[in-house]
């Protein structure tokens, strides 16, 4: 491992572009966990069936970001089943709920994940599009066009959800039920109504977001196991339900585990994440942001 | 003392199978199935008792197979000397992760969990002593008397191991240990202020289920011949050994036994007639229909049963 400043800052370069994508693949996360509380560790397993929606999307024809989009009301419909059921069954019996949630969660997990091999088998898959392969040559440096893609998506995602948080009435409305539940009631709000909502949202932008991954590089079905220590370590770095956070937290993830993947080789890249996570869990659980 | 001349029947059961004359398939399938009754009861002690859930059981189980590949190639040691020092091992790494349980809970402890299985697999994807990600072959050792094959001295081995780790549950359930535990699930600020050591006994149940989870994974690269990273730190044995107990029942050691023999049972014959894709789905399913419809699993069921008689 020979050190030299252009590599550092080739590396640094991609861990920009490469946090963006993180930000952008955890922000829905950063929405049912980090706002609702909901132990969503099935997020990166629905996400991955977004990635295959999108890839059977793109065989049609379709270009896989307008897929994507296609793809979140659909999604958007998903998260609101699932929150409900959730509620139905964890959240109205209220105690010892944890136990089992967790439990349910890890469940559907799983059962998304064999359902993607059954349907689709185990082999990677890539979806094709004009800017998918091709880079962007900056003088000496070569950027991927899908990263720059990933990268503009993620900063629009980012800054929306930001915006649609704080600016509109069910943006506050989904702030207020994180803050303060017993209180929203208390108004005459149903904070039920307001959380399968945003549980909607997250999900659906999942499906933006899958599309991005497949985008980014190959998938498989068992990538979601990956994606638990990065999307969760982004989350809990990011300080729950923070979304500026989400952005700071996955550029941080992205330069880490590039620099790791310069220096040492990709072997110990998967390890970067869940370090990271196990670090901030240890020191710092409130996370950078926390609220 | 009945559950003493119990576990001595099946002891003696196990050991008398062992050396008759049946099936060799029968020892590979019940191998499994005893493993998994160890890792469940393992777990149960922590996430059963205490409420904390363990997503990491592929961790614990993988390094006690690594501890035990790494003194074979090192020393030649014999199986006995391999539990052992992997029951040591995972044990102290089941320390290291009751320390976590100071500043987390709930899905925080849950999450972190899972990433000592990455890190954990990364190290070992990395080390060129125990073959780096590609595997390890394992010459077995010949077999000692007085039986017939290798698999089938595991068998004998491996249920031993279950009922120790059954009997160390059962010690737990009943003892004070256990109305500690429980009274750290049901709420830990008010076990900590009625004078209940929920530290000391959280480390306790860490240590303790960490261990058995080590001493079940090292007779594993014995029984293949071969260890390698991403099957042995593979996710499915942590949702097996939680989906186990949440479907035999959590509050009783009888639980994860049954849950074991239950679903390890379907398991073997679900990867034998159809897949072992089909395996993971069949746990996935049943611990979600479990979890909605029968909180209490299979003993609730019973319990509730007998009760409406």
């Amino acid at each position: 491992m020979d050190f030299s400043f252009d590599l550092l800052l080739e590396a640094l370069l991609f861990g920009v572009l490469l946090g963006c994508f993180y930000a952008a693949v955890s922000i829905g996360l950063s929405v049912s966990f980090g706002l609702l509380d909901v132990p969503h560790v099935a997020h990166p397993a629905v996400m991955i069936l977004g990635s295959y929606f999108t890839y059977v999307l793109a065989n049609y024809g379709l270009d896989p970001i307008v897929a994507g989009v296609v793809l979140m009301p659909a999604f958007f419909l998903l998260g609101i089943l699932i929150y409900r059921f959730y509620y139905e069954t964890f959240e109205k019996r209220g105690s010892e709920a944890g136990v089992r949630g967790l439990a349910f969660f890890f469940g559907l997990a799983f059962i998304i994940e064999v359902a993607l091999i059954l349907g689709f088998g185990v082999d990677q898959r890539t979806v094709q599009a004009a800017y998918i392969g091709s880079s962007l040559e900056l003088g000496d440096y070569r950027v991927p066009y899908r990263m720059l893609v990933a990268f503009g998506v993620a900063l629009v995602l980012t800054f929306s959800l930001t915006i649609y948080l704080s600016k509109t009435f069910t943006g506050r409305a989904i702030k207020a039920v994180a803050q303060d539940e017993p209180a929203l009631r208390l108004m005459g709000a149903n904070p039920v109504r307001v959380k399968q909502w945003a549980f909607g949202i997250a999900t659906g932008v999942s499906a933006l977001a899958g599309a991005m991954l497949i985008i980014v590089g190959p998938v498989e079905p068992a990538m979601d196991r990956l994606y638990i220590g990065r999307t969760f370590c982004v989350v809990v770095l990011a300080g729950l339900g923070s979304m500026t956070g989400t952005l700071a937290a996955g550029l941080i993830l992205g330069v880490a585990e590039s620099v790791v993947l310069m220096m040492f080789g990709a072997s110990w890249a998967p390890a970067v994440a869940f370090g990271l996570l196990l670090v901030v869990l240890g020191i710092r659980p409130q996370g950078l942001f926390g609220r | 003392m009945k559950y003493w001349i119990g576990a001595a029947a099946v002891l003696v059961v196990a050991f008398l199978t062992a050396i008759s004359g049946i099936n060799e398939y029968f020892f590979y399938a019940a191998f499994v199935v005893l493993q998994f009754m160890v890792l469940a009861t393992a777990w149960n002690i922590l996430g059963g008792y205490a409420g904390y859930v363990n997503f990491g059981t592929a961790a614990f189980f993988a390094i006690g197979s690594y501890t035990g590949v790494v003194l074979f190639k090192w020393l030649n040691a014999p199986l006995a000397v391999q539990i052992v020092a992997a029951a040591a091992v995972s044990g102290l790494l089941g320390f290291g992760v009751g320390l976590l349980t100071l500043r987390l809970r709930g899905i925080f402890f849950a999450i972190a969990t899972v990433a000592i299985i990455f890190i954990m697999e990364t190290m070992m994807i990395n080390w060129r002593y125990v073959g780096g990600a590609t595997g390890l072959q394992i010459l077995r050792p010949d077999v000692l008397p007085p039986f017939a094959s290798y698999t089938r001295m595991l068998f004998a081995v491996m249920a031993l191991l279950a009922v120790i780790a059954v009997s160390v549950a059962r010690y737990v359930q009943v003892s004070w240990i256990g109305r500690g535990l429980r009274a750290i699930r049901d709420s830990e600020e008010a076990a900590e202020c009625s004078g209940v050591p929920t530290l000391k006994l959280k480390l306790f149940a860490c240590t303790v289920s960490g261990a058995l989870m080590g001493a079940a994974g090292a007779p594993m690269p014995m029984y293949l011949s071969f260890i390698e990273p991403a099957s042995s730190f593979s996710l499915n044995y942590s949702v097996s050994a939680l989906a186990m107990p949440m479907i035999g029942g959590t509050v009783h050691w009888l639980g994860p036994v049954i849950g074991a023999l239950l679903l390890g049972t379907i398991q073997q014959i679900v990867t034998v007639t159809i897949s072992s894709e089909i395996n993971v789905l069949v746990i996935g399913v049943l611990l979600v229909l479990v979890v909605v419809f029968a909180p209490d699993g299979v003993i609730g069921l019973f319990k509730k049963f007998v009760k409406n008689r």
